[in-house]
């Protein structure tokens, strides 16, 4: 009878240890994983903000370089395709494709002084130039999320937990095979 | 990339250890300064209290205020993207470093000055800011830049301003109260007020001398402290900030241009030479001041990023 009471006791400590410590695991998977799904809409709000500029881009250029129509076009197709890729692949491809429509439009530029001088033209190169950082530095850090969370999730003793509430793996944002490729720009 | 990220996370919470270790470390020496000053002025403990609330109090209040009184000291205003390309691209760097820092994104502020230079500021990440100035902008390119902003950056989120305020604050304690010391080991002695503790009246001179040694040897510890402590910091705001653009050379290349700069910063002052990343008032005269010095050498600091 003597034992029963003290016995008692220490499991109930025990139980309310573990469950603390559970409650701990838990949250932090918690966490990590809104880290991670916070990291991906980041890149998406980049992606967007990049559409957004083209428009005026174009516009902006076309007041001083009408005649290099075709450049434009190339670069207003461009972005269309990227803003309606259904596919993540699809998505990579025309992304590269708007980069690479992009870059030859600067190059262009070049050659028309007055354009070059132009505030709005100057601003909107530097927003673009801001807008592709933004877009890679915001894969890096959906990277370093998914990495933290996946190591969390196969670490012991988290993947007990992670394991137990249906904590999975996420991928990583990689740079599909298609895109390595050089740019080719066709429609 | 593999076990890197881990580290980075461990380096902060080391840091967050150190950081505590140091204000105990530094709290203490302070308590003991203004004990030995109140068993001298025969006040005893009240000393100890004393120095306490001044020293909390006015680390208190350079922690809260820091930030404006830096930034009004320099001649910095906030960048704004109506005024230009020029600010748009610091507005976005500092955005884009932020993101892939996932920390709040601190306010961008813009030094005239033909110097490259640039400093952080701010009680915590999310009251931050970064200055930069406009020979900066000029003279570093993008990677360049995004190495100085990735060292600033780790600067706030490693909570340097707080450390190394309350560092300023505490070593500033400690020379007030010895240089107090010391006028009452000259003077205050004639005027009585014994020790109330002490049965005999020579228990009041051993405090007098014990507290002549620490009034001259306090301050120079203090100073030591601050300094070493100072140059790691930097050292790890270079190592975090290289983490966060996976591109060392970025930094190296900029504190390369920095250092080989000779404009002088127009802003700079004694006061607030320790907070730029490149310390404007560098003295290259003799070894001693190695010790003395809140930067660390640049060529350690370039060594060090190319090794990564």
């Amino acid at each position: 009878m003597e034992l029963l009471l003290p016995c008692l006791g220490a499991i109930i400590i025990a139980v309310v240890v573990v469950a603390a410590v559970v409650i701990g695991i838990y949250n932090r998977l918690v966490t990590l994983r809104s880290r991670v799904d916070n990291a991906w809409s980041q890149i998406d709000v980049q992606l967007r903000r990049r559409y957004d500029l083209i428009p005026n881009l174009v516009e902006t250029v076309k007041g001083y370089a009408a005649h290099e129509k075709e450049t434009l076009e190339k670069v207003i197709q461009a972005r269309n395709m990227a803003m309606n890729a259904q596919s993540v692949k699809e998505a990579s491809e025309a992304e590269n494709m708007l980069s690479g429509t992009l870059k030859s439009l600067f190059a262009v530029a070049e050659a028309y002084p007055d354009l070059k001088a132009n505030q709005n033209f100057l601003m909107l190169q530097e927003e673009l130039a801001g807008t592709e950082s933004k877009i890679a530095y915001s894969r890096q850090f959906y990277n370093d999320s998914v990495m933290s969370y996946n190591m969390t999730t196969q670490q012991f003793p988290s993947n007990l937990v992670a394991g137990s509430f249906g904590f999975t793996q996420r991928d990583y944002f990689e740079i599909e095979e298609a895109a390595k490729e050089p740019v080719q720009v066709k429609f | 990339m593999s076990d890197e990220h881990a580290n980075f996370y461990d380096q902060m919470n080391a840091n967050r250890v150190k950081t505590v270790l140091l204000m105990t470390v530094f709290a203490l020496l302070v308590l003991l300064v203004g004990y030995v000053a109140g068993r001298m002025t025969g006040i005893g403990w009240w000393g100890l209290v004393i120095a306490g609330v001044v020293a909390i109090v006015m680390s208190w209040g350079s922690y809260w205020w820091s930030d404006s009184l830096v930034l009004a000291m320099s001649g910095a205003r906030p960048a704004d993207k109506e005024l230009g390309p020029m600010d748009a691209y610091i507005i976005n760097t500092v955005e884009g470093l932020s993101i892939a820092a996932g920390m709040p994104m601190p306010m961008p502020y813009v030094v005239d000055d033909p110097a490259p230079n640039a400093f952080a500021t701010g009680r915590d990440p999310e009251h931050a800011a970064i200055a930069v100035t406009t020979g900066l902008l000029d003279k570093l390119d993008r990677q360049e830049l995004e190495g100085v902003i990735a060292h600033e950056l780790s600067h706030v989120r490693n909570r340097d301003t707080l450390v190394t305020t309350v560092a300023v604050v505490l070593a500033g304690t400690i020379v007030l109260l010895s240089d107090f010391m010391r006028s009452w080991f000259r003077f205050g002695w004639m005027f009585g007020g014994g020790d109330d503790d002490s049965d005999s009246g020579g228990g009041n001179a051993i405090w007098l001398l014990i507290g002549l040694a620490l009034a001259i040897l306090a301050p120079l510890a203090a100073l030591l402290i601050q300094m070493a402590v100072s140059r790691k910091r930097e050292y790890l705001a270079d190592a975090n900030g290289a983490l966060l653009t996976r591109y060392p050379e970025g930094l190296a290349s900029a504190l390369r241009k920095i250092a080989g700069d000779p404009t002088p910063l127009r802003s700079a002052n004694k006061a607030t030479a320790s907070l730029w990343i490149y310390n404007p008032l560098k003295d290259h005269k003799g070894v001693m001041n190695s010790l003395f010095e809140t930067h660390p050498p640049i060529e350690e600091r370039i060594a060090r990023l190319q090794a990564m």
